[in-house]
């Protein structure tokens, strides 16, 4: 097979054999992507910049997302509900309990990771579609628990709003870097959870723990009968699925002036799941190309508009108007399109393009 | 534990063998009965065949042994443990490990990954160090792959050990899986049809592997199967089935001889 048989690579000994990046190719791509994320804040304005900070936000969530739906096989339709608990969870540490930002975000990614398993009880029963439609029920009940209890939006002194205000953070003090309102500041503590969110998913499948996820994916019984206890493996892929998810959900607030429930809505949850059906479902890498995909698309086809309707603002308004149903429609598009041609997604397209040219010009 | 300073892995961490005991095991679905009060016993060290034809209720019996059915009657002994009662996932615990008729592996898995789930049982790690991959995890890791080699040069798959299981031609995909139950490093090995759809030649290597397995590892071993000719070559004792009734038990001249199964299965073959 092409992909295993990478001419001139031998591994002497089983460590260099388990490592992750084995070859030089490998690894210089890995040092090319850094080099890139690093340089990224230097090339854009501050504009692009805020598209940027939402797909490393969307990558933590799909890899969070993915650990449990990709890896574990359990899907989930409730990723805006986690999202938003991470979310609220942090603000409100920093309204009520006045903890600083860093504080409030771990202890939103505990927090989400605690209602992840509280959800994911029901697993053991419920399978595919009828899981679904439980992690649905998490998803509704969260959302009318946002919309309808006021101290949630910190309406303490009798005030009732329709969001909460988040106080302003600072980066390592410095008022000049204010996560929400700096672009800057805040790409670089993103990129910084981003690493090591990929750092510790891709240590997870390289051991037992990560095995038995898969194994429960691929042949609940006989995973069983290798030892893996469904429950506690199960409850597991939740808690640490949801603890990231709380991670990207803390981010959002801190990146904030304010949060409502129209950012965590089932659209949200659907999104996620696109991103890693087209991304690739069971992988690290697809789960940030589904979300760097995901996130732009809208940008794109707004670029895409502009390019076509010229400055004329008649039309740019009918196109706008369109905007949100050819919005969907590429959406819809992309995902069966990821699910009849390449159901492992832009990864292995991605290996699949590399295989041909790692080889090439020897095809065999 | 440190795999690495055993010669023989399999002498490290294999739980203690104990004798097998099958008391009045009573099995119904419906109105149908898989099992009808069988009762034998499987003594340490031998390989022990259950036959009979179709349907008769054999991958009903591993099934209850397993703990993926729960029979309305009677009790299953290894050791101390009644297994009627304990949940399947404590199985390689005990040091029993099976492999499936219709076969179950991690289809998205490589065969290394498949066999390194048998060692699931015996890691200790926890998830922190599992998410740091540091020192103890990874040597972990690497002591357990010591392991796993060694089960993969004994059923002579070296060369296709890093691919994927789902690709695999059937007969390989069999061989694989009686190493991802052999990794476990069970003291007692069910295998559910091991040499069923194979060819004279893969039948003889399987039947190779079961006898090493058996004198070399010292592991007791249920088989089901349905070829006659390497049943009673290389089984120690056999109970045979019939509707769910278990209506012979002996050594394979004994049962050979035995008139209800002549009538019953024999006698058509
Ligand atoms: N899960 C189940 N639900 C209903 N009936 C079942 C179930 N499992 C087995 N049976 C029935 O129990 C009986 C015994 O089946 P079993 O699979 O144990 O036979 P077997 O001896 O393994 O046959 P074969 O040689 O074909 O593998 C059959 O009548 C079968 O239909
Ligand atoms: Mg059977």
């Amino acid at each position: 097979m092409a992909s295993e048989m990478q001419c001139g690579v031998f591994h002497e000994t089983y460590k260099s054999d388990m490592q992750v990046r084995p070859t030089t190719m490998q690894r210089a791509r890995i040092v090319l992507a850094i080099v890139f994320a690093l340089a990224l804040p230097f090339i854009l304005g501050s504009v692009e910049m805020r598209i940027v900070n939402g797909v490393v936000i969307a990558a933590i969530g799909a890899i969070g997302l993915n650990i449990l739906t990709g890896y574990t096989g359990q899907i989930s339709l409730g990723q805006g509900a986690f999202l938003a608990v991470g979310a609220y969870a942090s603000g409100l540490s920093s309204v009520y309990f006045g903890f600083p930002w860093w504080l409030s975000i771990i202890f939103a990614a505990f927090v989400t990771a605690a209602f992840g398993m509280l959800i994911g009880i029901p697993s053991l029963r419920l399978k595919g579609l009828y899981l679904a439609v439980a992690t649905l029920a998490a998803q509704q009940i969260v959302q009318w628990v946002i919309i309808n209890w006021d101290p949630i939006d910190g309406a303490i002194d009798g005030r009732t709003t329709d969001a909460l205000n988040i106080p302003n953070a600072l980066l390592f003090g410095n008022p000049e870097w204010r996560l929400n309102n700096n672009e800057y500041a805040f790409y670089f503590l993103g990129l910084a959870v981003l690493a090591l969110v990929v750092i510790a998913a891709t240590n997870l499948f390289r051991t037992h723990i990560g095995r038995a996820f898969v194994a429960i994916r691929d042949q609940d019984i006989a995973a069983q009968v290798m030892g893996v206890s469904l429950f506690r493996y199960k409850l597991l892929a939740f808690a640490l699925s949801s603890f990231i998810v709380g991670l990207a959900g803390g981010l959002m607030a801190q990146y904030s002036t304010a949060i409502s429930f129209e950012r965590f809505t089932i659209e949200v949850s659907i999104e996620y799941l696109a991103m890693i059906i087209i991304g690739g479902l069971g992988t690290i890498g697809g789960s940030i190309y589904g979300a760097i995909f995901i996130v732009l698309l809208p940008e794109l086809l707004r670029l895409l508009g502009r390019a076509i309707t010229g400055t004329d603002t008649d039309s740019i308004r009918a196109f706008n108007s369109l905007l949100p149903f050819l919005q969907q429609g590429v959406f819809g598009l992309a995902i069966v399109l990821a699910l009849i041609f390449e159901p492992e997604g832009i990864q292995k397209l991605w290996r699949n393009i590399k295989d041909y040219f790692r080889l090439f010009p020897f095809r065999y | 534990m440190q795999l690495s300073r055993f010669a023989r892995p399999y002498e490290a961490d294999r739980p203690p063998a104990y004798p097998l005991q099958v008391e009045n095991v009573f099995l119904s679905f419906g109105g149908v009965n898989a099992l009808s009060d069988v009762s034998f016993t499987v003594g340490v060290g031998e390989i022990f065949a259950i036959i009979g034809p179709n349907g008769a209720g054999k991958t009903s019996m591993l099934n209850c042994i397993c703990g993926l059915y729960r029979p309305q009657r009677g009790r299953i002994l290894y050791g101390s443990t009644n297994l009627v009662k304990s949940p399947p996932f404590h199985l390689p615990r005990l040091g029993i490990a099976r492999s499936f008729q219709n076969i179950e592996l991690f289809s998205h898995m490589s065969v290394l990954d498949n066999l390194m789930l048998g060692r699931h049982v015996h890691m200790r790690k926890n998830v922190f160090s599992a998410l740091l991959y540091w020192g103890a995890a990874q040597r972990e890791e690497i002591d357990h792959r010591r392991f796993v080699e060694y089960v993969i040069d004994l059923l002579e798959i070296q060369n296709i050990r890093k691919q994927t299981v789902g690709a695999l031609a059937y007969g390989l995909q069999k061989r694989v899986e009686l190493g991802r139950a052999l990794a476990i490093n069970p003291s007692l090995l069910l295998l559910d049809e091991p040499m069923a759809g194979m060819n004279a030649e893969e039948k003889e290597d399987i039947a190779r592997y079961v006898l090493d397995i058996n004198e070399e590892w010292g592991v007791t071993i249920i088989l089901i199967e349905h070829d006659m000719g390497v049943v009673m070559d290389i089984s120690d004792q056999i109970a045979v089935l019939d509707f769910g009734r278990c209506i012979a038990t002996g050594t394979p001249a004994e049962v050979k001889e035995n008139p209800d199964v002549v009538r019953a299965y024999l006698g058509k073959g």
